[in-house]
């Protein structure tokens, strides 16, 4: 009796909820503009203050007065700031090359082939993920001092060229790829490597998207492990790079903003373009855990 | 025909099945290596570590038992450090889901330009938290920041932010919160567009409205995402380094280290006083919190969820 009245009513409730333009709408978007202006703020702040001479810059107008890009000019030109640049995007691109190949093959392979052992080395893979950075890295600076990697790119980014947590990710998705594909595949005599880069790779195009972006962005701000194995300025990535020169900068803030927005606006640009890959990269990558 | 094709296929299978089996050992090889080397060994090696003194300037590297341990216990900075990050945990994770919950019931409400709010409020969490980190120093300076500019057009009286004991950690705090809050929206978004609609339309059809439709149907239901969330910035938060490093850079750690955290504790002790041994044990207890809190986790989400 209740379910036919719930039945019923229902439809009337949707109908009420659903209207729209009441005032809660415009008291939500309120709230949203609102936040939206704390949030966007520093980067604001940032853009600014790059954008003023030393002498404007503590008059704190919220639009500069005499707009320069001279402090771009200065961190280009007196820092190894391209250099840097240069480093951080080797090392990104060449550790998601890596973590994309590796990951989406070791995924393959658990989720797809069957072999003695499977479990327990997925288990043991899953495992490491329990083990935080921080109690590598004095293992890793002993083992690259023994082994002559420091102040190294292969230093810098030996740590990240695989990811136990993408091979858990990519993992997921091979296993949604249909056994048949693969098995026509076997019939009309692709080679066991030609099966998972030609057949089951082009499956899951999102999820290796969404692998190579959170992995190169990841590599991009590593900070920790860089400021340990990193020794001399030539070297350094860009997190690095910034990080020191804004502590050698002292209260040139001007410069420290224009460095900063160097390194702040290439990202911003991809985000414009890839935003919602990147958004939904985490709805993907965070709810399948 | 038919009868005899499972004996044709079965023969060769045996040996497919090995030939792919040996495949699939060819493919893990290299991965499988590299996790030995690079994450278990290390892990291993750093446990060993933590029971030696290990001085990496002196050659001598003797088994010291727990010694690093007790050292440690008796450090006040170690104490300042742990205690520093339960703060950091208490003070951040409950205003990050609170707003983070806020912002994503407030994105469902509306009907246009909701992904254009996701993505602005997603922004800090792909910016580069080095330069952030700078900006917001540079926000918080104490005569010129724009913040205490605020202030002092409001008739507040100026705020020394990062430059003093008691405010700092708070200060650095919501600069973590800030750089996380797009991501726990995305979270919040997910998990509340998993609820099936029908839930709130039988809620309503009993009378349930506004508040108690969140406390009774929402909360309820979106208690795997909450639990998820916690944990995921707990171990977040237990690991901060860089914004700290970052936003106290002159003076590592804050004022009367009031900033310092277990990492930072970390490196510098293990990278600018180069006692490795008394490092490695700072991290094994870190690393037994982490552990200790994931399988905490493991067994809440495996719980069933009622509806």
């Amino acid at each position: 009796m209740d379910a036919v009245e719930a039945r019923l009513r229902a439809p009337a409730a949707v109908a009420a909820s659903g209207k729209r333009r009441d005032p809660a709408e415009w008291l939500a978007y309120l709230a949203l503009a609102a936040g939206t202006v704390v949030v966007a703020f520093p980067f604001y702040w940032m853009i600014v203050s790059a954008l003023k001479s030393p002498i404007d810059l503590f008059d704190l107008r919220l639009v500069p007065s005499h707009p320069t890009l001279d402090n771009f000019a200065q961190v280009l030109t007196r820092t190894q700031f391209p250099r840097w640049f240069g480093n951080s995007l080797l090392v990104a691109l060449v550790t998601t090359a890596s973590v994309a190949f590796f990951d989406s093959l070791v995924g393959y392979t658990l989720a797809k082939l069957r072999f003695p052992g499977r479990g327990l080395i997925f288990v043991m893979i899953l495992a490491t993920l329990m083990i935080p950075t921080e109690m590598l890295i004095i293992p890793w600076y002993i083992m690259s001092s023994a082994y002559g990697w420091i102040n190294t790119y292969w230093g810098i980014m030996f740590p990240g060229l695989i990811s136990a947590f993408g091979i858990f990710l990519i993992r997921q998705f091979m296993s949604g790829v249909p056994d048949e594909l693969l098995d026509a595949g076997r019939i009309d005599g692709v080679s066991e490597f030609g099966l998972y880069w030609r057949i089951a790779l082009p499956q899951i195009k999102p999820a290796m998207a969404a692998l190579c972006i959170f992995t190169f962005l990841g590599n991009w701000n590593a900070f920790l492990w860089p400021l340990i194995v990193i020794q001399t300025g030539q070297m350094r990535t860009l997190p690095v790079g910034i990080a020191l020169f804004s502590g050698e900068a002292g209260s040139a803030w001007h410069l420290i903003m224009a460095s900063s927005a160097l390194a702040v606006l290439p990202v911003l640009a991809i985000f414009a373009v890839l935003q919602r890959q990147i958004i939904e990269g985490v709805t993907l990558t965070g709810l399948r855990a | 025909m038919l009868t005899r094709a499972p004996v044709a296929v079965a023969l060769p299978n045996l040996r497919l099945g090995t030939r792919r089996a040996l495949w699939a050992y060819a493919f893990l090889l290299v991965p499988l290596l590299f996790f030995l080397a690079i994450r278990v060994a290390p892990a291993v090696s750093s446990l060993y570590i933590s029971l030696h003194e290990w001085n990496v300037i002196s050659p001598e590297k003797p088994f010291v038992g727990a010694r690093n341990f007790q050292t440690l216990a008796h450090d006040p900075k170690f104490a300042r450090a742990a205690v520093n990050t339960i703060r950091y945990v208490l003070a951040g994770i409950p205003i990050q889901i609170a707003l983070g919950l806020g912002v994503a019931l407030l994105l469902q409400r509306i009907n246009r330009f909701r992904g254009f709010f996701r993505a602005l409020y997603f922004l800090p969490f792909v910016t580069p938290i080095v330069a952030a980190a700078w900006v917001w120093q540079w926000m918080y300076s104490q005569q010129f920041g724009p913040l205490n500019q605020i202030l002092v057009a409001l008739g507040l009286p100026a705020q020394p932010f990062l430059r003093s004991p008691g405010q700092a950690l708070y200060a650095v705090t919501a600069m973590v919160v800030w750089q996380y809050l797009g991501f726990q929206i995305v979270i919040f978004l997910a998990g509340l567009e998993a609820i099936p609609r029908a839930y709130y339309e039988a809620a309503q059809v009993d009378g349930a409205s506004g508040w108690r439709l969140f406390r009774h149907v929402t909360v309820p239901l979106l208690n795997p995402t909450l639990v998820f969330s916690a944990v995921y910035s707990t171990i977040v938060y237990l690991q901060l380094f860089t914004q700290v490093l970052n936003m106290t850079f002159g003076d590592q750690g804050g004022p009367l280290a009031g900033t310092l955290t277990m990492v930072l504790y970390v490196y510098q002790l293990g990278f600018q006083r180069f006692k490795m041994g008394e490092a490695a044990a700072a991290t094994a207890v870190l690393f037994i919190v982490i552990l200790a809190i994931t399988l905490l986790q493991m067994r809440v989400l495996s719980k069933p969820v009622e509806y």
